[in-house]
């Protein structure tokens, strides 16, 4: 094994575990908030590709296709939340994750009637000629998700500790009754964290799809691994979800270069049971400490 | 400053509040006394907001806010400080403090609500000390002590305190209910106060109700409800048949 295929294994795990890092990031923001897990997490990235590529075929320049997607799939959320979730928000979390899985179906069964079974492809974002070195080939748009992951994950980062907003946000996952008497809005926080979630979803999406191709059923595994990336980090913790998801894309990919790329899916899988075994407050999660 | 014109509440089929009225004037503290499940919390969340009367009409500075949503009753000036403290246990002091101002918080109110912040620390110094600590790993007193400073961050006219004294020790509640004396004189604050601690709360008081299973039973100054018999003998321990 040289050291060019090794290299290479890492750049293609790093860039798929950006995407994975993203949509655990999407479950983090809406359970931090809400105390729910969206399992309809990873339709929003499998919009944000779709909707992408409806854009661009239909004539509009790609940057601002890549933007309309997001924007689209921001509203999305939004309308989630207000349908699916606003109207039974008394009933339990275990409800309301059901309610969740409900409306991912729903999602995907709408995208496949309106664009078909097939799969499609987005022109990547600034050419395909691999940047090459050390016997190993990086596409460019590897470096656009590794940057657009970067920045997003800094900007929700200094949302979270900085912005009133953002505290608010947090605190309604903490407590909700105090947040209510502290005059923040509980249940348009509720809202905005859909909305938030869907668009870094969304956002991960429309960059892997030059990449990895897209279909109206790639949510599904997508959210599957993005909930693991977010059960390795420790559930609540985004920068965890963001760390999980690169370790599981560079686990499955030296898995499937190593042994057998059969194995790729199942290796994400192995290890979120073992861990849920051994560890289920993530790698990165503790125990809070606090008095009672 | 805040008055209550028959407020009945229910749970489900529970009568929680049964035609309650009450008033309290600008820089007064008024205590509301009674017994575990009387209503005196449900009374407080009513007020509140968090939970809508059946009957009745509230009103705030003259303006009815009997169905408002507790945003708009914080935006008001009258600021809950909930049984059981209710911080927010993982973030830090600082940040607790600075949800409080959540209502008000905007770019121009900036510089402000930092002064409010080093004028809470100067109150409970305790809490500068601990400023970038996780609220959960305060102690109970210190706890209760971020919760009305919290409270304090939304520049309240008002503020509804329920059981500060719940659960700490005798001179942690004794410098609770200093503090209380103090915000009045100082600030002029309005405080309505719910205790189970009749005696305590009824020392600072002006003026008392009893509320028992959900009826308002006996008002009056605090003094004179200090004095009632009926009230010694049900919430102050007193033994009258022994002694006579």
């Amino acid at each position: 094994m040289d050291l060019g295929s090794l290299l290479q294994y890492l750049i293609t795990g790093v860039t798929v575990g950006a995407t994975y890092g993203l949509t655990g990031l999407g479950f983090t923001i809406i359970f931090n908030t809400t105390g729910i897990i969206n399992f309809a997490q990873g339709e929003f990235v499998m919009l944000g590709g779709m909707l992408g590529v409806a854009a661009h075929a239909a004539g509009v320049p790609l940057p601002l296709a890549v933007l309309l997607a997001v924007a689209a799939a921001t509203l999305a959320g939004a309308l989630m939340e207000r349908t699916f979730i606003r109207p039974v928000a008394k009933a339990s979390a275990v409800n309301l994750i059901i309610i969740t899985i409900g409306a991912s179906i729903l999602i995907r069964g709408v995208v496949m009637l309106i664009f078909g079974k097939d799969t499609f492809a987005l022109p990547h974002f600034s050419g395909m000629e691999p940047i090459r070195f050390l016997g190993a080939a990086m596409l460019p748009q590897s470096l656009w998700v590794l940057g657009i992951t970067l920045l997003l994950l800094l900007g929700l980062k200094s949302f979270f500790s900085r912005t009133m907003w953002g505290r608010g946000m947090l605190a309604c996952s903490y407590d909700p009754k105090a947040a209510a008497l502290m005059g923040i809005n509980v249940s348009r926080m509720a809202m905005a964290s859909f909305m938030i979630s869907a668009a870094v979803g969304a956002a991960g999406g429309v960059i892997l799809a030059p990449i990895t191709l897209t279909a109206y059923d790639v949510g599904i595994l997508l959210g599957l691994k993005g909930f693991a990336a977010c059960i390795l980090g420790g559930l609540g913790n985004p920068f965890g979800a963001a760390a999980g998801g690169i370790i599981l894309g560079v686990l499955e990919s030296f898995g499937a270069g190593l042994l057998s790329s059969a194995y790729k899916d199942a290796i994400t899988f192995v290890i979120l049971l073992l861990l849920l075994f051994v560890r289920p407050t993530g790698l990165f999660g503790k125990g809070s400490g606090e008095r009672v | 400053m805040l008055r209550l014109k028959n407020v009945d509440v229910h749970y489900g089929k529970v009568h929680a509040v049964r035609r309650a009225s009450l008033h309290v004037r600008p820089g007064e503290v008024v205590a509301l006394i009674g017994g575990n499940g009387a209503g005196k919390t449900t009374l407080l969340t009513t007020i509140s907001g968090l939970v809508r009367p059946s009957g009745g009409e509230v009103l705030f500075m003259d303006a009815p806010i009997t169905r408002s949503a507790p945003e708009r009753i914080v935006r008001a000036g009258l600021s809950h400080v909930p049984e059981g403290r209710h911080v927010f246990k993982p973030m830090s002091v600082e940040d607790n403090l600075l949800l409080g101002s959540y209502s008000r918080y905007s770019m121009q109110t900036r510089p402000r609500v930092q002064e409010d912040l080093e004028d809470v620390f100067a109150l409970f110094p305790v809490l500068g000390e601990r400023r970038s600590q996780a609220a959960g790993t305060l102690s109970g007193g210190e706890q209760q002590m971020l919760a009305i400073g919290r409270a304090l961050m939304s520049r309240p006219a008002m503020l509804l305190l329920d059981e500060p004294s719940m659960g700490l020790a005798p001179q942690v509640v004794r410098d609770i209910f200093k503090l209380i004396v103090r915000l009045k004189a100082e600030r002029g604050l309005t405080v309505l106060l719910v205790e189970q601690n009749a005696r305590a709360a009824l020392k600072i008081a002006d003026r008392g109700y009893v509320l028992e299973t959900g009826r308002i039973v006996l008002q009056g100054p605090a003094d004179e409800l200090l004095e009632n018999r009926d009230v010694q003998r049900a919430y102050l321990g007193r033994d009258l048949d022994r002694e006579e």
